[in-house]
């Protein structure tokens, strides 16, 4: 017991040991179980972002470590407190899951680094408990869901059939779709996370005939709602989703996600310079096309390499100040934060569509939203 | 020479802060994971209790032991840090709850009573995550930690000596249970449960007053385990979770309790500690798992004994 | 009303994928007394050659054969590696040591075919759907899957019922050491029961690729499915474990749109939203502790 406690100790000293000059990262995201894919991501965008740039971030070397939170909480509070224990940290980035955050919001801001949220983005850090320490360069959560319902209203559907899984980002995600469509929704379902068969859900939508269906099943559940969709022969009813049909989903899902369409901020086929780079670069090492998780991380790299060169170093007061400016160039195009230190951007819709390579991408169809300000930074004073 | 082993355990386990105090530098992960270690060992001792001594297969620890870290959610909620009331409401709350599966659950024996716990513990996963007031699924982040007679006797830095003191306090407890009447009764009723009723025993009321008092240690770790992470979620009653505490125990050796903190200290160590030096931590200790039974015929401490 | 039609074949059809995994753990369970938690695992296994195979040959039917018997195959493998070692240890072993398979298993599911979730499609011939009124189509393939389950329960209660290992499983789950000391190799008896049921649940896990998402984990939680279905129906009853499986299916799908409807109507407002999902997800562990609070050892007992 003791001998392995010591050995711990001793690799873990021999690790810290090894730390150069320069900015202290930690990456914390969920990169074991079901849900790893998403962590790889972020992983791996983040990392893509630091070689775009030669292996360093604002000219400083890069001392980074990745921790995997398991998707439990408390697992992921003491790693994170171990990892800021053994030395000054700088940043930590991530993670994947809402539930993840609020757990080490607290153990991270108050050891005196910053944390930047590559992909969650809490309603509760948003508002009234906002941080000086908290950067968000995703989105705030309601706002991508309020895409698909700002489009429904646009485009006149009358009645909506909505299905979430049964946690509070599920619930969240409804609310935020309720937030800006103007119609009816006539069934509004929450189905549990660990659920393997839609098809209940799905001989609903056939019997409620609606105009439009909005679905929030990340992960497993949305791949298996795009195939047995398909599968149950329905194929009039426009889908309207989010982190439904996305690149991390749709190796798995083929073809049958074609035409199912998705509100983001981002999507591979995105027309800058920036984000040309970014998809190439990523494809040709990592193998597989990046979702918004990966496009996410390398802008967050992007963020951190601007903010340490136009505060010409680490100190916590001018990072924060340069950061607030968001001094990069974004995949996304237009990029800066509000007030609560989450991002103002464009939504779009994009829908999956087949590439001439054969695999499958979300692909912009149509801007929905212009420089989205989230309904919860008026209630945030910092 | 039957206390060298646990005396060992815990002499190395105070040897971290004496280590800190006489100005060794020990990394802050080594305490961290220690204490983690600490508090999983307090609810698998719990659980020899029932299941090594008693006999009684618990495939449910897991919810006792979430049902006290949400009575400090509750309690915090409602702006109470005091122990003097967070520890007697967390150690009712899973009394209660033993008490009331327990009579049913003491009805069928083997797998089924594996099961059944199960069953019961997945009722209170899947309500923990309707409490919208403590966050849902999304858990609890506590305001607050609890104060021990307004001392903070649980904050970071005095976490890792309170839980020493409470595991080995709970240690001598269940020792001094498992030497007395009731449980030299309880273990006479694993091995022969016909023979005992003969005998006059009510075997029933003895295997159920084993289950609220596991229950109510283990509610107690669920409350040092809501505030070394000063966080609560559902998934501290996850089925997954019951079943590391079930590894533990097995691990280290049915009956012995010190070998709880053994097994503890293994999976935590795996889980946490190898975790994070590689995430394939599981292609490790699965085969370690599956050697030590093939080789340690009555766990790792009933292994090295003979 | 055709909903509800709806929703009882989907529970039939969830039934018929938990009867195939259930069939086989719970005559392990029953003849050798053998717990293996690792059952869920050959399901997962079966889903991963089903499309591994698939790719390979260009053929769902060749994946499925392929795959089932390879799957089968791999269940022999550990059975010789570790298993056989089990059976006269504790059951609590040989939950430590399955457990410890499990994790071994899935870890390396993810070296082998990585952490995104993978794709098998359906084969074209039972990609149709039915019209079963205006609007609401069933799919060909769901039909299929159940009575492929039909199917193998029908032939497996020939086998158990109707032929001499039949009779000999039976007797060996109701009396093991007996029907050894009349002279049966119960060791190789077992070992036919556990290829059969590695293999079944393999075959559970490529239909239902498909339908579901294939990746690491997947079989852990239909592994706890299949043991609320086997405890139910009583260890070591194939009839015990078809019937439960059914009442399984049935209770999660309609309980589920039942439940959230009745709570809906009971209770207003953001409470019924909560309070109904989370009675649902609960509501096959209650009839689970209510069968058992009962009849302790489940419906049909094969031990006496």
């Amino acid at each position: 017991m003791k001998q392995l406690l010591g050995a711990t100790a001793l690799s873990l000293t021999l690790a810290a040991g090894a730390q150069a000059q320069g900015l202290k990262i930690g990456v914390i995201a969920t990169l074991s179980g079901p849900q790893a894919t998403l962590g790889e991501q972020i992983r791996d965008g983040f990392q893509a972002g630091i070689d775009s740039l030669g292996g360093k971030l604002g000219g400083a070397a890069v001392d980074l470590t990745v921790i995997d939170d398991e998707l439990k909480p408390d697992v992921a509070v003491t790693k994170i407190r171990g990892y800021l224990e053994s030395g000054k940290v700088d940043y930590v980035i991530g993670p994947v899951f809402s539930v993840v955050m609020a757990a080490i919001f607290k153990p991270v801001t108050g050891a005196g680094a910053f944390l930047i949220s590559p992909n969650a983005g809490l309603s509760t850090f948003a508002g009234k408990a906002c941080s000086k320490d908290l950067f968000v360069t995703s989105y705030q959560n309601d706002q991508p869901h309020s895409v698909s319902g700002q489009f429904a209203t646009d485009q006149g559907y009358k009645r909506a059939f909505i299905i979430a899984p049964n946690y509070q980002a599920g619930r969240d995600a409804l609310t935020g779709f309720k937030s800006r469509y103007k119609g009816e929704v006539v069934s509004e379902d929450y189905v549990p996370l660990a659920q393997m068969d839609l098809q209940s859900e799905i001989a609903k939508i056939a019997a409620a005939k609606p105009d439009v269906v909005f679905v929030f099943l990340p992960g497993g559940l949305g791949i298996n709602f795009v195939k047995q969709y398909r599968a149950a022969g329905l194929t009039t009813i426009p889908v309207l989703s989010t982190f439904t049909v996305d690149e991390s989903t749709l190796p798995a899902e083929g073809d049958a996600a074609i035409g199912f369409y998705s509100g983001t901020n981002w999507a591979p086929n995105m027309d800058n310079a920036a984000n040309k780079k970014f998809v190439a670069a990523f494809e040709a090492k990592y193998k597989y096309v990046p979702g918004t998780y990966a496009a996410q991380a390398y802008d967050t790299a992007l963020l951190v390499d601007g903010a340490v060169r136009a505060a010409g170093g680490t100190d916590h007061d001018k990072l924060r100040a340069a950061m607030e400016k968001a001094p990069f160039q974004s995949v996304r195009g237009g990029f800066r934060f509000g007030v609560n230190h989450y991002p103002v951007q464009d939504f779009y819709l994009a829908q999956v569509a087949k590439r001439p390579d054969g695999k499958l991408q979300t692909e912009i169809q149509k801007k929905v939203l212009t420089a989205d300000v989230d309904t919860y930074a008026a209630e945030c004073k910092m | 020479m039957k206390f060298v082993v646990p005396v060992a355990i815990f002499v190395a386990l105070a040897l971290i802060p004496l280590l800190a105090a006489v100005g060794v530098h020990v990394p802050g992960i080594v305490t961290l994971i220690a204490s983690r270690v600490m508090i999983f060992a307090l609810a698998a001792m719990s659980l020899d209790l029932i299941m090594g001594i008693g006999g009684l297969p618990s495939f449910g620890h897991a919810a006792p032991v979430a049902i006290g870290a949400y009575a400090v959610a509750v309690c915090d909620a409602a702006g109470v840090q005091a122990a003097a009331a967070v520890i007697p409401a967390a150690l009712a709350a899973a009394g209660l709850f033993a008490l009331a599966t327990g009579a049913v659950a003491l009805r069928t024996r083997g797998v089924n009573f594996i099961m059944i716990t199960l069953a019961f513990a997945q009722m209170v996963y899947f309500a923990t995550g309707s409490l919208a007031d403590y966050g849902g699924d999304d858990g609890y982040t506590l305001s607050a930690r609890t104060t021990v007679f307004g001392l903070d006797l649980l904050d970071a830095k005095r976490i890792y000596l309170t839980t020493l003191v409470v595991l080995i306090a709970v240690y001598v407890l269940l020792r001094v249970i498992a030497a007395s009447r009731f449980g030299r009764a309880l273990a006479a009723i694993r091995q022969n449960r016909g023979r005992v009723q003969a005998l006059g025993i009510d075997a029933f009321a003895i295997e159920l007053a084993a289950l609220v008092i596991a229950a109510m240690i283990a509610a107690l770790a669920g409350v040092l385990m809501a505030n070394q992470a000063e966080f609560v979620s559902p998934a501290y009653a996850a089925w997954g979770r019951s079943g590391e505490l079930m590894v533990m125990v097995i691990l280290g050796g049915l009956g012995t309790l010190h070998g709880a903190v053994i097994g503890a200290a293994i999976v935590v160590l795996a889980e946490e500690g190898l975790g994070a030096v590689t995430q394939h931590w599981p292609l490790v200790l699965g085969p370690f798992l599956v050697l030590a039974v093939l080789f340690f015929r009555h766990g790792i401490v009933g292994g090295a004994r003979r | 009303m055709t909903l509800l039609i709806v929703q009882a074949l989907n529970g039939a059809q969830l039934g018929m994928l938990l009867f195939l995994i259930a069939a086989g753990l719970t005559l392990v369970f029953g003849v050798m007394n053998f717990v293996n938690l690792a059952h869920g695992v050959q399901y997962m296994i079966g889903a991963y050659l089903g499309v591994s195979f698939a790719l390979l040959t260009g053929s769902f039917w060749a994946g499925l054969v392929l795959a089932s018997l390879t799957a089968g195959a791999f269940g022999l493998l550990l059975e010789w590696l570790i298993f056989r070692h089990l059976y006269k240890r504790g059951e609590l072993d040989q939950v430590l040591a399955t457990f410890g398979v499990i994790l071994s298993l899935n870890e390396g599911t993810r070296l082998i075919w990585g952490s995104n979730p993978l794709e098998l499609p359906m084969p074209d011939l039972l990609s149709g759907s039915f019209q079963l009124v205006e609007g609401l189509r069933y799919p060909v393939y769901r039909v299929a899957v159940m009575a492929a389950g039909l199917l193998v329960a029908l032939a497996l209660a020939l086998v158990v019922n109707r032929t001499r290992i039949g009779m000999l499983i039976r007797a060996g789950a109701s009396n093991g050491p007996m029907v050894s000391a009349l002279g049966v190799d119960i060791m190789r008896l077992f070992r036919v029961v556990f290829g059969v049921g590695a293999m079944m649940a393999g075959f559970a896990g490529v239909l239902a690729a498909p339908l579901v998402s294939v990746e690491p984990g997947m079989g852990e939680n239909l592994l706890i499915l299949a043991f609320v279905v086997i405890v139910i129906g009583g260890v070591g009853s194939i009839r015990g474990a078809f019937v439960a499986a059914v009442i399984v299916g049935l209770v999660d799908t309609l309980g589920r749109s039942l439940i959230t409807d009745a709570a809906q109507a009971a209770l207003s407002g953001p409470a019924s939203a909560r309070v109904g999902p989370a009675v649902a997800s609960m509501l096959i562990y209650l009839v689970m502790a209510a069968v058992l609070a009962v009849k302790p050892a489940g419906l049909f007992a094969a031990r006496t």
